[in-house]
């Protein structure tokens, strides 16, 4: 017999690995959690599982050889990512797509902030615990990326911009598709908020989890749906207008709860301004060249340039330096997911366990990007 | 007396099962021949888009059999990934280049079309196949051949 005294009452600390192949980290994320019982103690991102190197391998190859290799930084939305490095390599050689390569850019990019956002709602959705919004929105996704694989012949790593403007003219079919894909939209807009805004499931588990005050978004550099979640009207397509954005009418929706339901709600009313800028692009897309001149040997003037786009997950900026050779000398990626996800400590530490697997969808990271 | 009416007829929903008949409904709507969404690879192959990016090809003229590729080397030049190997001899008579040898390594390819875009006879392409899986790695380095013939997947059929 054993005369060690049995302690019951154990309160020592639990350290658990979550991920990296945990189905809720999206992807290889790895978190160690510290444990109270339920309550998160302390967190710790530990990151780079998908580090490739990319902004190494940028050094090693051309302006035009580097276009894809962007698509697969945040591969959800890969359009995004090759029009924020198509306008900064623009910027730095003084070079301007023409009227028509610009509005088509800002059709992709509207219909890739879509399949963003509806993968997101999919897959965040899916972890709290509602499947069917998941095989909804990619059903829904999957139309978004038959437009692509029509365009330019890839669905997800599109390679769909080059320097200057576009490789590929218009397809035929392109504002049918586009205004079909509108219409129907729309309707499923409101059967993704039928199934899930005034689930009380939902709610419960949304509201109040995450909550990231405008004051910390600034002070961690969030950007896109989380800061406007917390009530900043910041959007780079209206604050900085690039590829003609200013001719758009739409709304940034902007929210106040700061919480992971408003994040949800501001995403949803995204989708739906991104349908109203498709709209008033069908039918407005201007005649002429797709293509600017633009030399064959891209050797841009030494100089560094600074260009940031509004991606679906935030704030995407592509810093360039050049030293007047075919490569760049240096080039720093400011990826949205990975500034984001640094706030995760501040929101998961206190919340429950099942709480974590909400900030990690509600912050909506994609770590190819994170880890590049 | 309006809750008890209310309650009486969420009994007799619930007696009729009209909730369950409600939920059942969507799943026969969905029984339609339109709405299968499911592709039966093997024996019905999928179409995928006409500016599709595959597999590569390097066209050959029809007329004389002769291949358009003209070694200007331009495609490898433009890959990222630098797979493409040109080879090509100088012709003492036409002082032109003839191709000898054209190796394209697949299994670094990542279909961004930079090296079709390039060429400036529309020699090399890539073309709507996909079904280039292979045992071993040397398979998916394509030689001068392959690129002209283009994958034999197997053929299923019904």
């Amino acid at each position: 017999m054993s005369t060690q005294p049995v302690n019951y009452l154990e309160t020592s600390e639990l350290v658990l690995n979550m991920g990296p192949q945990h189905p809720s980290t999206h992807g290889v994320l790895r978190l160690v959690l510290k444990l109270d019982g339920e309550r998160v103690k302390a967190v710790e991102c530990i990151i780079g599982y998908l580090h490739r190197g990319v902004e190494k391998i940028g050094e090693n190859r051309t302006y035009t050889q580097f276009a894809p290799y962007v698509d697969r930084m945040d591969y959800v939305s890969a359009v995004a990512n090759g029009l924020g490095y198509c306008l900064a390599v623009e910027k730095l050689i003084g070079v301007e797509a023409p009227a028509r390569a610009q509005m088509v850019r800002v059709a992709l990019a509207e219909l890739n902030r879509i399949s963003s956002h509806l993968l997101w709602l999919g897959t965040h959705a899916l972890d709290i615990g509602a499947m069917t919004a998941l095989f909804y929105c990619m059903r829904e996704r999957e139309e978004v990326l038959k437009i692509f694989e029509n365009y330019c012949g890839a669905r997800l790593t599109t390679h769909a911009f080059r320097i200057g403007g576009l490789q590929y003219d218009l397809h035929d079919t392109f504002e049918a598709e586009a205004r079909a894909f509108c219409d129907m939209f729309e309707k499923r807009i409101d059967e993704y908020e039928q199934l899930l805004t005034k689930n009380p499931i939902w709610v419960e588990r949304l509201r109040g989890v995450g909550v990231l005050t405008a004051e910390e978004c600034k002070s961690f550099a969030v950007s896109g749906p989380m800061i406007r979640a917390a009530g900043v009207n910041w959007d780079l397509r209206r604050a900085q207008p690039y590829s003609g954005y200013e001719q758009f009418e739409f709304d940034v929706p902007v929210m106040h709860g700061a919480d992971s339901y408003d994040r949800y709600l501001v995403r949803v009313e995204e989708m739906r301004q991104s349908v109203r800028i498709i709209r008033q692009t069908l039918g407005r897309i201007p005649g002429g060249a797709i293509l600017a001149k633009v030399p064959k040997v891209l050797k841009p003037p030494a100089g560094e340039v600074y260009v940031s786009t509004e991606a679906p997950k935030g704030e995407l900026g592509y810093y360039i330096v050049s030293d007047g050779s075919q490569h760049p000398y240096r080039l720093r990626v400011r990826p949205p997911s990975f500034m984001n996800l640094a706030s995760l400590e501040k929101m998961a530490v206190g919340a429950l366990v099942a709480d974590v697997v909400a900030i990690i969808g509600t912050i909506d990271i994609v770590l190819g990007e994170v880890d590049r | 007396m309006e809750m008890a009416a209310n309650s009486m007829l969420n009994t007799l929903k619930r007696w009729l099962l009209l909730d369950l008949l409600d939920g059942l409904w969507v799943t026969f709507k969905m029984q339609g021949t339109g709405n299968i969404a499911t592709e039966q690879y093997p024996s019905d192959r999928p179409k995928v888009a006409e500016r599709y990016r595959g597999a590569p090809r390097l066209n050959i003229n029809p007329e004389n059999n002769e291949t358009l590729c003209i070694g200007c080397d331009l495609c490898a030049k433009a890959c990222p990934e630098n797979l493409i190997v040109v080879g090509t001899v100088r012709n003492k008579e036409t002082r032109r280049l003839d191709l000898t040898t054209f190796t394209y390594d697949l299994s670094r390819c990542m279909f961004c079309g930079l090296c079709e875009d390039a060429c400036p006879v529309d020699a090399l392409e890539l073309t709507q196949d996909f079904e280039m899986a292979s045992y071993t790695r040397e398979g998916l380095i394509w030689d001068r051949q392959m690129l002209e013939e283009g994958p034999r997947p197997t053929q299923y059929t019904r």
